[in-house]
């Protein structure tokens, strides 16, 4: 064999499976991020270079995750998703409590949070679960899927994180819509959960509960429960069609917002940079989900198909749960902006199912199925 | 059932096209309604969140003014304002350790539980912690660095002569507005006009960074009393003296600049610390030479004398039948202390004989007499303009009966504030020229109102001459090396309508005798020693602040310094 010549040879070692274009849209967020985390910290530059760093290790995972061919991949999915259950069982008994809610579980080294490993674990588990049964799908596979789904939603939803709740479930139908769960099923789910409202109503936690309330009407207890979400629409409001320009957002550098470098950055970005803002960053979204599914729709197998479909609608679903949630048309959940958000978890998972897209299509056209 | 199948007959796994659809459908509904909701927030609601957004962080504030300064003549200050430092709270927003709480106490000399009250105090939006904090005491609490805790720039009042001349003065409260004295009635000039100020506060109410002044505060005006501090002091010494050494009840001094009616001294006792917060009762805020009012008695018969004297009934040497003493009129009996058959005018004077004064009283028609006691400014203000000033009595001739005519010609069945006294007799030391009373300082000559001949002033300030001369009420009042013309009043007290055997000992006097600078009036209220006269009482402390007044002004001698005379015996006394 020939040997070739350095540059291709590395670029078939580091670069063969990237997706150019993903990794173009991803990086444009990340500067989003960068840029306006700097205001929202009120350039604390420590911050900025922190979230740098999550966002170096994540893209390194990025890279491992879409050099891991897919059966290795697969392989993955059983042993992830138990271990993420001992994990969830594990915080159920013996996790620490931080703000009300007991998330986390120190294993001696760190502190972890299993929740955030079942973004990935559980839509894995079932596009996987899905693929093992796929010549013989009835309806109990769905039913099983759908435990496989549930067991630690409802985990996860007792800690109490609902955010995380939410976007799993979301993750986890996704699968089960894409798997072809028949319409009338979904359709008796719906009405089902419809009519199970009041009893999970009655579940909630109280500060779930008011936060639901809050939404409804946020004046009612503006210093109280609905400052959140007020202090939000009026950093959304207040900035305008064109913003008050960067730097210059009154509500956050005034220490009006609440997290503002977390879960409220999007308000921070809109008061800074106005409707304009608003409109370019949904449009860079949506580059990403429209990218998502391209790669869905050219998944060669069974499996890949579930999982780049879950992986863009998950996606999807973060931004949107997090932007209404600002903007005031969804209740308060702990959802960050998707890449946007300070905080180093939400942005290894992401970069890890984006790593598994790239993988999913990369790997689809070397090793023919 | 194989839901599985039909999806795979199309190929390999593929959706069916509507679930893409159905998909497709409702993420582009989920981007339109973040989008609707983003078009509704900042392109059409946006007014109204802006404006929310700016009432968060924009407020204006008011900065206080600088309250003018009070000086003396020379400008001494009285009364000045030095910064300070309030402490706020925003209960709302107040985070503080229990070893903050503690702390805080300990810097505000406050008890913990009492600090946390006010700090968590979440009824209220906004308390004081405690107000006009020294700026350092200040500094040691903004450095605990407890959020909700702010500091509000004030203005706190400091009278460096204290006691001296408080009632004079006031005070202000703890906004900076007068309440009393000079700092009341010049309010206007002395507090300015604060500002105010746009702001940016973040959410603790801390400002963040100032806008803009919307408007300036105005400085209140430096103000230069007429007062002189060096004779004000000597003045409250003496007559704090005076009243402790006849335990008296009060007692009051005025100081004139004779030329002018400017007001050099002005004191009382008992008195008051204006600096500490936490005032007296009114007793002893009363500004008594001006508030409070008496029946003059003796010193009142110069002035009868005086009208007399203009309406050219009398002479200073006309001899008057004193009757021994006594005299009744409609059934009631005026005494002397010292009855002699005759006193010419003059006499009348000096041994202050009633039944001389009202025998000349009662030579002239009521209208007469009242008119010249009106025109020395009796019954009315004397436009000092200090506030609670009392008129002062003067009936309607129209009413009076003959023996009110006659016992007015010695100072009963009238009264006066002590402040009005004195100012009457700047006539006898203008030769008939009434000055008005003032108690800012004046830098051009002031133009007073012609009441009387020059004849009669300098009868009169003769006549006055020999009250203090051996054989006169009032030698103690001599100054060595002057001059000194006056008058003793020694007044039975009313209470209800009937005289009692209390008294007010009064003096008033002016020097140099051949040409007037300083009047002094003195007034002893019930001195309760065996000396009650105001020969006795009233005439020393005259003498006193006379003398170092005029020797501090460098008044020339007009009399060799061995002037003084006494009497071998007691001084004549006189009641009335």
């Amino acid at each position: 064999m020939i040997k070739q010549p350095l540059w291709p040879r590395l670029r078939k070692r580091f670069v063969l499976h990237l997706d150019p274009v993903l990794l173009a849209a991803i990086g444009l967020l990340m500067l989003t991020s960068l840029v306006i985390l700097f205001s929202a910290s009120d350039g604390d530059w420590g911050r900025v270079l922190k979230q740098g760093g999550n966002m170096l290790v994540a893209l390194v995972i990025l890279w491992l995750m879409a050099n891991m061919p897919l059966h290795y991949l697969m392989r993955t999915a059983l042993p992830l998703y138990l271990l993420g259950m001992l994990l969830l069982i594990g915080v159920a008994l013996f996790g620490e409590i931080s703000h009300g809610a007991r998330r986390w579980l120190n294993i001696g080294v760190t502190t972890i949070q299993p929740s955030e490993l079942m973004k990935i674990a559980v839509p894995l588990m079932m596009a996987w679960y899905f693929e093992k049964n796929e010549a013989t799908l009835t309806l109990k596979n769905y039913f099983v899927a759908a435990l496989l789904l549930l067991l630690p939603v409802a985990l996860i939803a007792r800690q109490p994180d609902l955010g995380t709740a939410v976007l799993i479930s979301a993750s986890g139908f996704y699968v089960l819509f894409l798997a072809g769960l028949s319409w009338r099923v979904m359709l008796a789910m719906l009405v089902a959960g419809l009519g199970s409202l009041p009893v999970l109503w009655s579940m909630l936690h109280d500060y779930q509960r008011h936060r639901v309330m809050m939404l409804l009407d946020p004046e009612q207890d503006a210093l109280g429960k609905g400052y959140h979400t007020i202090q939000g629409m009026i950093a959304v409001g207040s900035g305008g069609v064109l913003g008050k320009g960067y730097m210059y957002g009154t509500q956050a550098h005034l220490d009006f917002l609440p997290e503002r470098t977390t879960d409220f950055i999007f308000a921070v970005y809109s008061e800074e940079f106005g409707l304009l803002g608003n409109l370019l960053l949904l449009a860079m979204y949506l580059f990403v989900i429209g990218r998502g599914f391209v790669i869905t729709a050219n998944a060669s197998t069974y499996f890949t198909r579930l999982m780049a479909g879950s992986i863009t609608l998950t996606f999807f679903t973060y931004a949107f749960v997090n932007m209404g949630m600002v903007s005031g048309i969804l209740p308060v959940v702990g959802v960050p902006l998707p890449l946007v958000s300070y905080g180093g978890t939400s942005m290894v998972t992401l970069l890890l199912g984006f790593g598994m897209l790239m993988s999913i299509h990369t790997h689809k056209k070397l090793v023919q199925t | 059932m194989n839901y599985a199948s039909s999806i795979k007959t199309a190929g390999l796994v593929a959706l069916p096209p509507w679930r893409s659809r159905v998909l497709f459908g409702v993420l582009l509904l989920c981007l339109f309604g973040l989008t609707v909701r983003a078009v509704y927030l900042q392109g059409i609601h946006n007014d109204f969140l802006q404006q929310k957004g700016d009432a968060r962080y924009s407020r204006v504030v008011d900065i206080n003014a600088h309250r003018g300064m009070i000086t003396d003549r020379h400008g001494d200050p009285l009364a000045v304002s030095t910064p300070v430092e309030s402490i706020w709270v925003s209960p709302q927003d107040v985070e503080a350790t229990p070893q903050q709480v503690k702390q805080l106490a300990q810097i505000l000399g406050m008890s913990s539980a009492e600090v946390k009250k006010r700090l968590f105090d979440t009824t209220r939006d906004f308390t004081y912690l405690k107000r006009q904090l020294p700026p350092e005491q200040a500094e040691k609490i903004v450095r605990l660095g407890v959020p909700g805790i702010s500091l509000h720039r004030e203005y706190r009042r400091y009278y460096p002569s204290a006691e001296v001349a408080a009632h004079l003065l006031g005070f202000t409260d703890v906004d900076d507005n007068g309440q009393e004295g000079i700092e009341l009635a010049l309010q206007e000039q002395l507090g300015g006009r604060s500002g105010s100020q746009r702001v940016i506060k973040d959410r603790r109410g801390h400002i963040v960074e100032d806008v803009a002044s919307v408007r300036a505060p105005k400085p209140g005006s430096d103000l230069a009393l007429s007062v002189d501090s060096k004779i004000q002091y000597l003045a409250y010494r003496e007559i704090k003296l005076a009243v402790e050494q006849h335990r008296a009840k009060a007692g009051s001094i005025v100081v004139l600049d004779a030329k002018s009616g400017e007001v050099l001294a002005l004191a009382n006792w008992p008195s008051y610390n204006p600096n500490n917060r936490a005032k007296p009762d009114t007793r002893v805020m009363r500004n008594r030479a001006v508030t409070d009012l008496f029946e003059p008695g003796s010193t009142m018969k110069p002035f009868t004398v005086a009208a007399a004297l203009e309406a050219g009934k009398v002479t200073p040497r006309t001899v008057i039948n004193t009757e021994g003493g006594v005299l009744t009129i409609g059934g009631r009996k005026i005494h002397d202390t010292h009855p002699e058959p005759f006193l010419d005018v003059a006499g009348v004077i000096q041994k202050s004989s009633n039944v001389g004064a009202a025998k000349i009283a009662l030579s002239l028609p009521p209208q007469t007499f009242w008119r010249s006691l009106s025109e020395t400014g009796f019954g009315a203000q004397t436009g000092s303009a200090f506030p609670g000033e009392a008129a002062g009595r003067l009936r309607d001739y129209k009413k009076w009966l003959p023996i009110e005519q006659a016992t007015m010609s010695y100072g009963n069945g009238i009264s006066v504030n002590l402040l009005q006294l004195a100012r009457a007799y700047t006539a006898f030391a203008n030769d008939g020229e009434l000055k008005g009373v003032t108690l800012l300082k004046q830098d051009v000559p002031v133009v007073g109102k012609k009441i009387y001949s020059e004849a009669t002033a300098r009868a009169v300030r003769d006549m006055l001459e020999m009250v203090v001369q051996p054989g006169g009420t009032a030698p103690l009042a001599q100054i060595s090396g002057f001059r000194v013309a006056g008058k003793t009043g020694t007044a039975h007290k009313l209470e209800g309508r009937r005289y009692v055997n209390r008294y007010i000992a009064s003096f008033v006097g002016l020097a140099p005798a051949s040409n007037p600078r300083l009047i002094v009036a003195v007034m002893v209220d019930e001195p309760a020693g065996a000396e009650y006269y105001g020969g006795q009482v009233a005439a020393p402390v005259f003498s006193n602040v006379m003398g170092s007044a005029l020797r501090l002004l460098n008044v020339p001698h007009d009399a060799p310094l061995d002037n003084v005379l006494m009497p071998p015996a007691d001084i004549i006394k006189e009641e009335a």
